[in-house]
């Protein structure tokens, strides 16, 4: 046993040494641990603390607190940057993109889980391809298309370069939603004299709703969050929260910070709130393999 | 509406589950609302026909030239070891699975082209298959909702089905609620309610404790009696297909070795196959040295074997001698045929008697049952009765 | 009602019967929305960006990759993406796998720290670039900690350069890459290292001959992912980096070419090469995955 360990020691790669390591004092495993939650945690309070209380600060300027409080900067804000066009813009997209992409997603979710047929591959990677090739790299001709058909700038513009992303995201989540419907329900159901629709519209939708619901949520995260398609087809009329942002940030000069950060807190606000009643739904560690609880 | 016909004799006359759930609770019924016409018509079929039903997966045909008539009111178990085809008939039967060839006849109504939602058939799943979304209550109407049978009616014989499986006071439970036989008594419930044509059990008990799996099995067989709803019962267990049919069908891969009444199936197995699979343990290869009709010589090794073969097997051929271990008599002195001296290897205790594995001079191993206590090394002579010494052609393997 | 009544209907044809068997039914319809979406809004954009990058004013087709190879400016984006995306990748990954090994199971406090981790999906490049350039800027609390505890005289410059751009693309993908491992390694049961003690395998045995084989084929593609999205940095390179110097990486290339420059058939280009890249990388890593693990064909089950 000792001869065939030493015989093939497997090539080297970046992420061993740290396992290797570990293994050969456990002491170390603690550690890593305990040194990546610290980092993650010192950088999160301080990204998430620095823009929490820049937002309501009077003035701080090269001091460890803020000089006093104000929430002043957030109707501040909500006037500057006309924030009741933005988020209603940001909703109409949410939602827009929402409902079309579960339409989309929820038949196709359901036959990739349920059935077999030839093409089957080919057509799963097709789905699943926008989510492993950079977004900039179908954005880019996409965008130009949009504008060369005179849809950029526009709502549909905006919704459509919006649903690339989203429905193979949705797919990808909704199909071991679908494949937790246990299927001898649906035989069971078609048995005792369900029709087709009848077994959609009573069993499994029912079954599955946990599932939508969970996936709705994360698509309206997503979407509120998503930044570089929107971006480019964004016109002065259609930004999302996100995208106003952006250029809040990229000209902070001419902005007071403590507004912009007032901004980033109401955006920053909208998704923990959708994301927190997402996991009531959904075990995060579980969304790849295996679903709900 | 057609006639009541008289159903097979040993299901017990056809009767609604209103009828017996009146029984079962001890009241007795004033009127008598004669509403489920449609269903005491389908009912009432006189036999079901599966004709050379085939079902081929890829090249390989998981059932071959499937063909047997079942009459109204029987109860018959399609009984085999996993890949034998027998879930595969059921599903064929039950419309999820189509045909790749071959009919399925109702009577005069070809039914093989229906889908499953218009056969009107129920079915009870191995895992139950409740719909854990609906309670109790609903399950059980599930199938009448879907044929628009009137609420009133249907709550009704919700209710009764309910008593009949003695779970009325779980009517608002979900099936999470509920135990393992709890929830199969629901499956069964909600296949009842219907009162359909022809009830199809997928495996109902395997997923049940030693204890409930007994009790669930009288109850079925309970119900069986009392209703006589034609049922078709798939199971790899041989106690529980001699002890709830009417007709036993054994499948082997794909194919029907053989169809019988459980008595004949167990005292005349006619295959080396049907007869392993029914409880003869010792199979013992040997060679035809003579027949007689029936009557089969055959030598295993160095021993001399008189047995019953099913045909007349011609001299010198190939042969497999199975015979129950409960068969097996120790002898102290006296003569006779099928003498087999053993030296005794292992001792089981099986509470009432003893399971001993013993070796024949010529290491032949072969299983008895003993009354006394033997131990490891022991000397014992058994012998065995020529009419229960079963001679066979060997098994095939290539089909 | 349907069962009582019905008379014999036909015989299936024969071809649809076929069909079926091979598991083309009606059933298949339903994914007819998501096929014409793919096509209408990937395969044709994509396939329009082809022919785009192919689209020049010259005799050669091919004079728009001429050109971004000949142009250092075009050309040097190639690496500066690289010199990004592969370290962030990397300690990504060593920071995420023990993490994702010791968070399996269930736990209240594992449950905790998956949540904590996990928080930054809902701040969003962009949030977590305005963060950045507060907390890590001249005046931010981790200059004016160092500052005060006297380890530098002057503040560090840890904005508008290559590390704001490496710290939040850590930060950004650090979530999704823990999440995806978290998930393939709760797919690895804890049994087989046990079983593995028993039988005499020491902890960095058991580490090599059982967890890593089973934890190969979920850690290519996680690495292949955590390349997609590092390789797509962009909003953090515009407002965290030097988008015109030192963080100029192909999507702000890409972006800058189409919509600043307008030179659509450049952007175009620029894109299907970042596409190209992310391909090789995949490549590389599951021509990796497979001399790591040659004997494991999958971890997880389906």
């Amino acid at each position: 046993m000792r001869a065939a360990t030493s015989a093939s020691p497997p090539a080297g790669t970046a992420p061993e040494p740290a396992g290797d390591e570990r293994r050969r004092r456990p002491g170390f495993t603690k550690l890593m641990t305990i040194g990546v939650l610290g980092f993650f945690l010192v950088m999160l309070v301080g990204v998430v603390g620095s823009v929490l209380l820049s937002s309501i600060a009077t003035r701080w300027l090269n001091t460890w607190l803020p000089e006093g409080f104000t929430v002043s900067w957030f109707s501040a804000a909500w006037a500057e940057f006309g924030l009741t066009q933005v988020l209603l813009v940001t909703f109409q997209v949410a939602i827009s993109v929402l409902v079309v992409t579960l339409v989309i997603a929820i038949p196709a979710a359901y036959v990739l889980a349920r059935q077999d047929f030839p093409a089957k591959r080919l057509l799963t990677v097709l789905f699943l391809l926008p989510v492993v090739v950079p977004t900039i790299t179908y954005g880019v001709p996409l965008a130009t298309l949009l504008y060369k058909l005179q849809l950029a700038q526009t709502l549909p513009g905006v919704i459509l370069i919006n649903l690339v992303p989203s429905v193979p995201f949705a797919i990808l989540i909704l199909i071991p939603f679908v494949e937790q419907v246990d299927e001898s329900l649906e035989k069971a159901a078609r048995i005792f004299g369900a029709p087709s629709w009848q077994v959609f519209a009573r069993v499994v939708l029912p079954l599955l709703a946990p599932g939508i619901i969970a996936t709705g949520i994360l698509l309206l995260v997503r979407t509120i969050a998503l930044f570089d398609l929107t971006f480019l087809v964004a016109g002065p009329t259609t930004q999302t929260l996100v995208v106003k942002l952006f250029y809040a940030v990229s000209a902070a000069g001419f902005r007071s910070p403590q507004s912009i950060d007032a901004m980033a807190v109401m955006y920053m606000a909208t998704n923990v709130v959708l994301l927190a009643v997402a996991f009531k739904f959904i075990n995060p560690s579980r969304i790849v393999g295996g679903g709900a609880h | 509406m057609r006639p009541r016909l008289p159903t097979h004799s040993s299901g017990g006359s056809a009767r609604s589950v209103a009828d017996v759930a009146d029984e079962v609770q001890g009241t007795v019924r004033t009127d008598a609302p004669d509403s489920n016409s449609l269903d005491e018509r389908d009912r009432q079929f006189r036999e079901l026909r599966l004709d050379g039903v085939t079902r081929a997966f890829g090249t390989t045909d998981a059932l071959r030239d499937f063909t047997i008539t079942i009459r109204g009111g029987e109860f018959v178990a399609f009984l085999g070891p996993s890949g034998s085809g027998k879930s595969t008939a059921l599903n064929c039967l039950s419309g999820l699975l189509p045909l790749t060839s071959g009919e399925i006849w109702l009577d005069d109504r070809r039914i093989d082209t229906l889908p499953p939602e218009r056969r009107g058939f129920a079915m009870v799943f191995q895992n139950y298959a409740l719909f854990p979304h609906l309670d109790v209550r609903r399950n059980v109407g599930f199938g009448l909702r879907m044929r628009k049978v009137p609420k009133p009616e249907t709550a009704r014989r919700v209710a009764e089905a309910l008593a009949l499986v003695q779970l009325s006071h779980k009517a608002e439970s979900h099936p999470a609620q509920l135990s393992g036989g709890e929830q199969q008594r629901v499956a069964i419930a909600r296949a009842i309610v219907c009162e359909p044509p022809l009830v199809l059990m997928d495996e109902p008990l395997s997923n049940l404790d030693a204890k409930l799996r007994l009790e669930m099995r009288t109850e079925i067989r309970r119900l069986h009696q009392d209703l006589g709803l034609t049922t078709v019962y798939v199971t790899h267990d041989q106690h529980e297909a001699l002890s709830l049919a009417d007709r036993i069908v054994i499948l082997r891969r794909g194919v029907v070795e053989q169809v019988g009444v459980p008595s004949e199936v167990y005292t005349e197995p006619q295959t080396d196959f049907v007869a392993g699979f029914i409880g003869y343990r010792n199979a013992l290869p040997g060679n035809v040295v003579e027949g007689h009709g029936r009557r089969t010589n055959v030598a295993v090794g160095d021993l001399q074997l008189v047995g019953t073969s099913p045909a007349a097997m011609p001299p010198g051929g190939n042969a497999v001698v199975r015979i129950r271990p409960d068969d097996l008599v120790v002898r102290h002195g006296g003569d006779g045929p099928n003498q087999i001296p053993l030296k005794v290897e292992v001792v089981e205790y099986g509470g009432r008697e003893f399971v001993v594995e013993g070796v024949t001079p010529g290491g032949q191993r072969l299983y008895f049952t003993a009354s006394e206590a033997l131990r490891p090394g022991d000397s014992v002579t058994v012998a065995v009765d020529p009419e229960q010494v079963r001679v066979f052609p060997p098994t095939e393997e290539g089909r | 009602m349907a069962t009582g009544t019905a008379a014999p209907p036909a015989a299936l044809p024969p071809l649809s019967k076929r069909l079926a068997e091979k598991g083309v039914t009606p059933r298949l319809l339903l994914l007819l929305p998501a096929v014409v979406f793919a096509l209408g809004l990937f395969v044709y954009p994509f396939l329009y960006g082809l022919g785009l990058s192919f689209t020049t004013g010259s005799a050669s087709p091919w004079s728009n990759y001429q050109e971004f190879f000949s142009d250092p400016y075009l050309r040097g984006t190639i690496w500066l993406t690289v010199r990004l995306a592969v370290p962030a990748v990397l300690i990504i990954l060593v920071a995420a796998m023990p993490l994702a090994l010791a968070m399996r199971g269930a736990g209240r406090a594992k449950q905790a720290i998956t949540v904590i981790l996990l928080f930054p999906i809902t701040l969003g490049t962009v949030l977590l670039s305005r963060g950045l350039l507060n907390f890590l800027g001249p005046a931010g609390w981790v200059n004016r900690f160092l500052l005060d505890t006297g380890l530098i005289d002057q503040p560090i410059q840890l904005t508008y350069n290559y590390w704001g751009v490496l710290f939040a693309i850590i930060i950004t993908d650090f979530p999704l890459v823990f999440l995806l491992l978290l998930s393939y390694a709760g797919g690895i049961d804890p049994t087989y290292e046990r079983a593995a003690a028993v039988f005499g395998a020491s902890a960095r045995q058991r580490f090599f001959r059982v967890t890593l084989p089973l934890f190969a084929p979920g850690l290519a593609i996680t690495t292949s992912l955590a390349f997609v999205l590092a390789f797509g940095t962009f909003p953090s390179a515009l407002l965290l980096g030097e988008p015109a110097g030192s963080t100029r990486t192909m999507g702000v290339a890409a972006y800058s070419e189409a919509f600043q420059q307008f030179d659509y058939p450049m952007a175009a280009t620029v894109a299907m090469l970042m596409a190209g890249l992310e391909l090789l990388v995949i490549v590389l890593i599951l021509g990796l995955r497979s001399r790591l693990a040659p004997t494991v064909s999958s971890g997880r089950k389906g």
